[in-house]
């Protein structure tokens, strides 16, 4: 329960750190933290795979991806939300006003959805250990989830063709 | 153990916060970063599912899986459209990127 | 623990446009004439389409989570003959717009095994991966107009508002999982029928539907999803703006049908949203397809407006309705890639776009092509005998049937309205006086003319002779079971 609340408020924070920082690599350090202790929070609920698999795929593979690219397109400065020599209200453009409503609005749709079900169902423990070890998924994924599996293959063809077409730059006349 | 509302409520808030991100931000980059807090919020709430609704089943960790595969070739398409886009305008910035009206 | 039997004939057309995606990638590299490539694709088309309509596996297949039902069967039919005339259409030029013609083939056939994945899926997982399959070879494809600078910015835009909108599209699934306790559409559908009110997280179940709408109307361009419509489809190269106009939306509508079947409760307020949405989208994308100079801008208003149209079926919320929604798209797809194709045909070989300066007085010039175009407008229009005509004729009685009148009005001022602007294409092409000089609409070549030819003919016929395949298609309602 402790651990729990320490890591959504590190989350949360990390999360609110990501879109005000006005450095793009400060924004892709805060992802990584917030990643990471989503990483915690999936061992909390003994899923030990995908714990592991955040952590690979996020932090070895998709951070070190944003930071190549900010650091390729110079780095710079992002625009600066958290604005500190301006009034709240200026900054506070259509789309924002936009996304503060949106935000709040699925914020609170949310929350009344939880807290007029049942507020407080624990977590049903019994039973659970071992349900996120690779063996228990590996039992799952390539039998009833074989097509999906294939499918996510072919995405990553996708990819792949994608990234080397738009990367390259076009050969000159 | 900790209630599973208090799992939800933490994903809808790292979710909003995705939002808000995505559409307040105006570099690629950054409104890229809000939609991987989209969609990772949306896995915390896939694995609380998964160990409330049927531990036996392993569809939400499973699905999960399945996101962040998906988060991860998109991120690779979406940089790279970036610096593609960066090559040729020497901006990424989303209001400057901006010549067709009408 | 046994391995289950995995019927691999159930995706056979899948497996074969991704062995010719491969194929095309290695061919790549050693052939010279690159025609060859899209020769590759579309024979490989073809046998899958000879694959969707000879292979009939029993459904539902790989455990549940694609179903191998009439509609599946219809929407890969029309998907499979779109990406066909795709290629047909950029056979000739896509060297016009792209130095790479082997990646451009490769991920049209991928784009087109996602919408298959999409159209036949039946658990969320699959309707997923194969939005995203599709979703994300075309971000790539649309970026593929090298020569135009706002084919890049239209790449970029389709990609941030795309993924945006998967995000929604992902909340809302994991909100119906939570609330129903599975992502199996067939499961879903029972969960809510028999204990309703005694699942936990119930109240998540609206929002779920919510949001999973939002993501659809992401990818339908539904009013106020629309934004990035326009420019995705005026910045893409032509041929692929044809391609996705209307294969996405076969898929997407085919798969949104899918899931208001399973999660359907006929209740009046869901109908009533949907028809609220019929008709914004139809207006405002009629109104603003008026004042467009650019062929391409015009085009994906109207195809706003379309979406309009087909959604006016589901908002009905009876079988008449979804009939005619699949009619719709049916006749949608060969009306609006024949003008796609006219415009690529219009279209010099530097340019990416046709103005409506560029076409008066096409008629003196090419008096074939402007012959064509006026055609397709008329079937735009919903001009009797043509298809359009029919799509509408049965959307709209749906509406009437469903105690909707007021939306059929709405939808037939609306049609009046867009008579307006494809009448305006046509009058320029015989009225106005030649403008532009003869030499700059390039010699049109056989695939071109193969294109125009079949989907002007498919125009009129479907029209004329509709008897068996409205019956595949009521077979295909039937079966979904509505409650």
């Amino acid at each position: 329960m402790f651990l729990f609340v320490v890591f959504a408020l590190i989350a949360l924070a990390a999360a609110v750190g990501v879109i005000t920082s006005r450095k793009p690599v400060y924004s892709a350090l805060f992802l990584l933290l917030n990643f990471a202790t989503l990483a915690a929070l999936y061992i909390m609920v003994e899923a030990q795979f995908l714990a592991a698999v955040q952590i690979i795929v996020y932090a070895g593979a998709v951070i070190v991806l944003f930071l190549f690219v900010v650091m390729l397109i110079g780095g710079g400065e992002l625009d600066d939300i958290g604005g500190r020599n301006k009034k709240f209200l200026a900054r506070l453009t259509w789309p924002r006003g936009i996304a503060l409503v949106l935000g709040l609005g699925l914020l609170v749709a949310v929350g009344y959805g939880l807290l007029s079900g049942q507020l407080m169902t624990a977590t049903n423990d019994a039973a659970a250990f071992g349900q996120g070890s690779v063996q228990a998924i590996a039992a799952v994924l390539y039998t009833d989830y074989a097509l999906p599996f294939e499918l996510a293959s072919i995405l990553l063809l996708v990819g792949m063709i994608g990234a080397v077409a738009l990367a390259q730059p076009p050969k000159k006349d | 153990m900790v209630p599973l509302s208090w799992y939800l409520i933490l994903a809808a808030a790292l979710f909003c916060i995705g939002v808000f991100g995505a559409l307040a931000r105006r570099n690629a980059v950054g409104i890229l970063m809000g939609i991987e807090l989209m969609l990772n919020a949306v896995n915390i709430n896939l694995v609380a599912f998964w160990r409330h609704i049927g531990p036996d089943q392993m569809t939400g960790q499973l699905f999960a899986i399945f996101v962040i595969t998906v988060a991860a070739a998109e991120a690779a398409v979406g940089l790279a459209l970036i610096i593609a886009i960066y090559r040729q305008r020497n901006t990424v910035n989303v209001e400057e990127i901006d010549m067709m009206k009408g | 623990m046994t391995l289950p039997t995995l019927n691999f004939l159930a995706i056979l057309p899948l497996l074969i446009l991704v062995a010719a995606t491969l194929l095309v990638l290695l061919a790549d590299l050693v052939v010279r004439n690159k025609r060859v490539l899209t020769f590759l694709g579309l024979l490989a088309v073809a046998a899958s389409l000879a694959a969707v309509l000879l292979v009939r596996p029993a459904a539902p297949t790989f455990q549940g989570m694609t179903l191998a039902d009439e509609l599946g069967l219809f929407a890969s039919v029309a998907i499979l003959v779109a990406t066909g005339l795709a290629l047909l259409l950029a056979l000739e030029r896509t060297s016009d717009f792209t130095r790479r013609p082997g990646a451009y083939v490769a991920l049209l056939l991928l784009a087109t095994a996602g919408m298959i994945v999409m159209a036949k899926a039946s658990d969320f997982i699959t309707i997923f991966l194969g939005l995203e399959i599709l979703s994300l070879s075309l971000y790539i494809l649309v970026g593929f107009a090298q020569r135009d600078a706002r084919s890049n910015e239209a790449a970029l835009k389709y990609f941030l508002l795309g993924a945006f909108a998967s995000g929604f599209f992902l909340y809302g699934m994991a909100l119906i999982y939570a609330a129903t306790g599975s992502t199996n559409l067939a499961e879903i559908s029972k969960g809510i029928a028999s204990h309703s009110a005694s699942l936990p997280f119930a109240p998540l179940l609206p929002i779920g539907v919510g949001l999973l709408l939002v993501g659809y109307g992401f990818k339908l361009a539904l009013v106020p999803f629309h934004m990035w419509t326009p420019d995705v489809y005026q910045g893409a190269p032509t041929s692929v703006t044809a391609f996705m106009s209307v294969a996405t939306k076969t898929a997407a509508f085919a798969s949104l049908i899918r899931v208001l079947a399973a999660v359907w409760s006929g209740d009046r307020p869901w109908l009533l949203a949907l028809a609220g949405l019929a008709v914004v989208t139809m207006t405002l994308g009629n109104l603003a397809a008026l004042r467009q100079t650019s062929l391409k801008r015009m085009l994906a208003y109207s195809s706003i407006a379309h979406a309009g149209y087909v959604l006016t079926g589901l908002a009905a919320g009876n079988d008449r309705g979804f009939e005619g929604a699949l009619y719709y798209l049916i006749a949608y797809t060969f009306m609006n890639l024949g003008a796609f194709a006219t415009i690529q045909a219009v279209q010099r070989r530097d340019q990416n776009d046709v103005t409506t300066e560029q076409i008066t007085g096409l008629s003196t010039q090419r008096p074939g092509l402007a012959l064509l175009m006026t055609v397709f407008m008329f079937a735009l229009t919903g001009m009797p005998p043509l298809v359009g005509f029919f799509g509408k004729l049965y959307v709209f009685s749906g509406a009437v049937q469903g105690g909707m009148t007021w939306l059929a009005i709405v939808g037939v001022i609306n049609s009046a309205i867009a008579a307006y602007y494809y009448l305006r294409v046509t009058v320029l092409m015989y009225m106005g006086g030649a403008t532009a000089a003869a030499g700059d609409i390039p010699r049109t070549g056989w695939a071109v003319w193969t294109t125009l030819v079949i989907t002007a003919v498919a125009t009129l016929a479907l029209g004329l002779w509709q008897q068996p395949w409205m019956e595949s298609i009521r077979e295909a309602v039937t079966l979904l079971a509505l409650r």
